[in-house]
């Protein structure tokens, strides 16, 4: 039996322990707010936090997450909406939105540990994360927008 | 209208495609989708208190439900033509609220490709809202006594200005029920210094949903009782299941059962693959599961097939005489006698869609009919092909359209919505198919394989008196016909008979070529190689010629005129060509706007820097495109500014063309790095994203400025014409940069490094 937190809540998990935390999320659980693009690690739309870190969800064993918090977007802000999705809206960012959450919590996560990151340190943090829509410049401007609404 | 049955509202797809608070933190609880036996065919609007209109209804409380028939994948139509709808009708978009379609042919075509969403349904939109204004109006001005014609609106509320009386939509929308619904000749369509939303735009009604995790894609589609399906389809096009074995497979755990799946019927058309499902109870499962199947294939015919003989075969036949689509002149008599002579070989391998959602359906059989919840751009083709492969009628197949996670052009062959629909009935529980993206990379309907051979003379000027070219690629037409295997008139069209250039002597070819594999549309189709080699062979013109290459650009161009296509099969994208005739005067001012916005000429270009132009009218809409690019010592290629410039006519929603704009030269981009699928033996050596990458954010363009020619002609399309002249313009900066070539892509094979 895996014990974790999932946004803030107990759940445990008897099911096979090699079962990416990705599917236990949107199959078990049903937050399908992240979602599954390579089931791999190379695209980065699974991303969540585990204990605050980001985290290629499809390649993260059940195993790994025992004693673990995982923070998935729909736990992301308690209240209304997170500066970084904000910032996704003031600037129009999505445009089919599926990498989008997957971006947000990417941003975010680059975002708890640098309060104003430069476009070099934006481009390594993000370079993980595809969009095939080409969203990729205003993401850039989302998250120095956001970094400006969280300093 | 015809009566429309009520029917229970238990669907969470209820209202559009946003899920009901349940789904969000709900942990094991769902809500339940329609799976009863009336299936839902009617929408709020239907129900409405005033209901004029396929599109419209306007509720009591002044709620406007606006019905969108076409699918999103990013475009933002969803958003864009309901915005036509309330800017004709005058209301107040924070009282509108937009419902998906299901397939339903009363909403006319609703495969949503080749970008004509709005030129297509621009007027029904205007229509639909004028009808409902004008039947407020009308109720109005019986109310008040006041001639009709008195009476405005102003955002929601008509308006008698002299006895200033107003009431809002609401309240007149009971009245207004039982006016006769107008002539389109009666309407009266606003002016165009009265739109409210028409060439302002707004961003996505879903734009909430979409960063909060709440958008309902087919990934996340859910139905109680349901289980999880994965497809081991055929590896060689049109292979068959010899044996199989699948005890291991059933032993993982949460697996249910396997199921063998017929192979297709040549041709492949939409038909479901083939190959072995296995059923499980969740995703993961099913995967584990396929894994362990122990199958023997009869891989049939295309085993023979290898991208690199073929590569080879496509160009030899490039070399020879062809089928002769457009000829002015004589361009062979010319040929033989010039003193100069220049020829370019042009190469584009297969294309991989490859959009961030894999394939994707839900679907339940239950007592002889299908509902069916998918991303497909085509939901009536689904229904088509659901009914044919269950032998049901049309009728009774119902397909709900979710948000598409990106579509560009693989989600209108609804092949896998059909795996789902033949698996429910065969498990006798609703299915959702996953396709895995590996299953994404090697079961496409690639973009095709194009080789073109270009020849020119070149006159004491330096400009051509004569133009030859010919290509050669698999047609699309071969997926519903096996013998097809020359380009038909949709498809030579794109940037191909319709070379805009003033030449004294042009002869255009097709070559043919057998596919192998299914070919398919894809973003901007069979312009991506045309353009790359007419665009690219200018620049080289231009090179030769010692001329700058929008200087010799524009002089090809010519002067402003009509072009004339008489005895050229010239479809114009389906449009008439008196609403939309070719003006080369259009490309010539979206080629000097961009040289001047991008500052062709007076900028300075260090060391591995440079850039190229190139300009192409596709899908109705006049681009073109300026791209800089960087190349350090290693061979790095960087871009960091694109300007472009479009003519798509009236722009209904400025800042989603935009955005389609940037995001056509992030595509672009990954068609000139590093998009190539191949085969060996038949079977498609790419997986995922190691082995097919697409552009990251350090590779994409870091600024790409969108200029719109502000234009009174009817509207074109914005989705696709941006990535042709983005690849020749990328190209045409490599060679400005490094003075190399790009003749065949991708350029992992020019050497860069």
């Amino acid at each position: 039996m895996i014990q974790l937190k999932v946004n803030g809540a107990e759940q445990s998990f008897d099911g096979d322990p090699e079962m990416p935390l990705l599917w236990y999320l949107r199959d078990i659980l049903g937050l399908t707010g992240s979602k599954f693009g390579c089931g791999v690690g190379l695209c980065g739309a699974c991303t969540v936090h585990v204990n605050g870190q980001a985290t290629r969800s499809c390649v993260a064993a059940m195993r790994d997450t025992a004693g673990k918090e995982v923070t998935t977007v729909e736990g992301l802000e308690k209240n209304g909406l997170h500066p970084v999705q904000k910032a996704w809206m003031q600037i129009n960012v999505p445009q089919c939105g599926y990498c989008q959450v997957g971006q947000i919590m990417q941003a975010a996560a680059l975002l708890n540990s640098k309060k104003k990151p430069t476009d070099h340190e934006i481009d390594e943090a993000m370079s993980g994360n595809i969009c095939r829509c080409g969203t990729y410049q205003r993401i850039r401007a989302a998250i120095k927008a956001a970094a400006g609404e969280m300093a | 209208m015809s009566a429309i049955e009520n029917v229970s509202r238990r669907r969470f797809l209820a209202g559009g495609i946003i899920a009901a608070g349940a789904l969000v933190l709900g942990v094991r609880h769902y809500s339940k989708l329609s799976s009863g036996d009336k299936l839902p065919h009617d929408t709020k609007a239907d129900h409405a208190t005033l209901h004029p209109n396929i599109f419209l209804g306007i509720d009591a409380d002044g709620t406007v439900w606006i019905v969108a028939s076409r699918s999103e994948m990013g475009t933002t139509s969803r958003t864009t033509l309901p915005l036509i709808v309330a800017d004709e009708l005058d209301a107040d978009w924070k009282r509108v609220k937009i419902e998906q379609a299901i397939a339903d042919k009363r909403y006319g075509d609703q495969n949503t490709d080749g970008s004509h969403s709005i030129r297509s349904f621009y007027d029904a939109m205007r229509e639909a809202g004028a009808t409902a204004r004008f039947m407020l109006i009308q109720a109005a001005a019986k109310q008040w006594g006041v001639p009709a014609a008195e009476c405005e609106t102003d955002l929601h509320v008509v308006v008698h200005r002299s006895t200033n009386h107003r009431a809002g939509y609401g309240e007149l929308a009971g009245a207004a029920a039982n006016l006769p619904v107008p002539s389109r000749e009666e309407l009266k369509f606003k002016p165009k210094s009265a739109w409210r939303y028409v060439g302002k735009g707004e961003v996505s009604y879903d734009l909430e949903a979409l960063v909060t995790g709440k958008a309902i894609y087919g990934m996340d589609a859910r139905v109680d009782g349901m289980v999880y399906a994965s497809v081991e389809h055929p590896p060689v096009l049109g292979g068959k299941v010899k044996s199989y074995d699948d005890k291991e497979a059933l032993k993982v755990a949460g697996v249910r059962q396997t199921v063998p799946m017929d192979p297709f019927q040549p041709p492949p058309a939409f038909q479901p693959l083939g190959g072995v499902a296995v059923i499980a109870d969740n995703t993961w499962a099913a995967f584990q599961g396929r894994k362990k199947l122990n199958i023997s294939w009869d891989n049939g015919a295309n085993e023979t097939y290898d991208s690199d003989a073929y590569k080879k075969e496509l160009r030899e036949t490039a070399h020879k005489p062809a089928k002769v689509v457009r000829n002015i002149g004589d361009a062979d008599a010319v040929l033989a006698k010039a003193v100069k002579v220049y020829e370019a070989d042009y190469y584009v391998p297969l294309l991989a869609h490859a959009s961030m959602e894999p394939m994707v359906a839900l679907a339940e059989f239950k007592d002889g009919k299908v509902t069916a919840w998918a991303p497909t751009q085509n939901p009536q083709a689904a229904q088509d092909i659901i009914s044919k492969e269950l032998g049901i009628a049309k009728e009774d197949v119902i397909c709900h359209v979710t948000l598409l996670g990106g579509g560009f052009g693989r989600k209108s062959k609804p092949d896998y919505v059909a795996e789902a629909a033949v698996l429910s009935k065969k498990v006798g529980r609703p299915v959702k198919v996953v396709w895995t993206r590996e299953d994404d990379m090697k079961f496409d309907y690639y973009n095709a394989v194009a080789s073109m051979y270009m020849k020119a003379a070149l006159g004491a000027d330096g400009k051509p008196t004569a133009w030859l070219q010919r290509s050669v690629f698999p047609p699309i037409t071969s997926i519903f016909d096996v013998n097809a295997v020359y380009g038909d008139p949709p498809h030579l069209q794109q940037g191909w008979t319709d070379i805009p250039y003033d030449l004294p002597n042009l002869r255009i070819e097709n070559g043919p070529a057998k596919a192998h594999v299914r070919i398919g549309w894809l973003r901007s189709v069979a312009n991506i190689y045309h353009a790359f080699a007419v665009q690219c062979f200018t620049d080289e013109l231009a090179h030769v010629a010692g001329r700058d290459p929008l200087d010799y650009l524009l002089d090809l161009i010519g002067k402003p005129r009509t072009i004339d296509f008489k005895g050229v099969e010239y479809p114009n994208y389906g449009a008439p060509y008196d609403a939309y005739p070719w003006e080369t005067g259009r490309l010539r001012h979206v080629t000097e706007m961009v040289a001047e916005k991008s500052g062709w000429g007076k900028r300075k270009h260090g060391k591995g820097t440079g850039v190229g132009i190139a300009a192409h009218r596709s899908f109705l809409t006049y681009v073109a495109t300026v791209v800089e690019v960087e190349v350090n010592d290693q061979g790095e290629v960087r871009i960091p500014r694109v300007d472009t410039v479009l003519d798509a006519g009236l722009v209904v929603n400025p800042e989603a063309t935009r955005a389609q704009f940037e995001g056509a030269a992030v595509f672009g981009a990954s068609v000139v790095r590093s998009g190539e699928i191949t085969a060996t033996k038949g079977a498609i050596n790419q997986s995922n994203f190691q082995d097919y990458p697409v552009a990251r954010i350090t590779e994409a363009p870091y600024q790409t400025n969108v200029y719109i020619v502000d234009s009174d002609a009817p509207p074109a399309g914005v989705g696709e014409p941006g990535v042709p002249p983005f690849v020749a313009a990328f190209c045409n900066a490599i060679f400005a940069a490094t003075g190399k070539r790009v003749r065949d892509l991708p350029i992992t094979k020019l050497g860069l490094s």
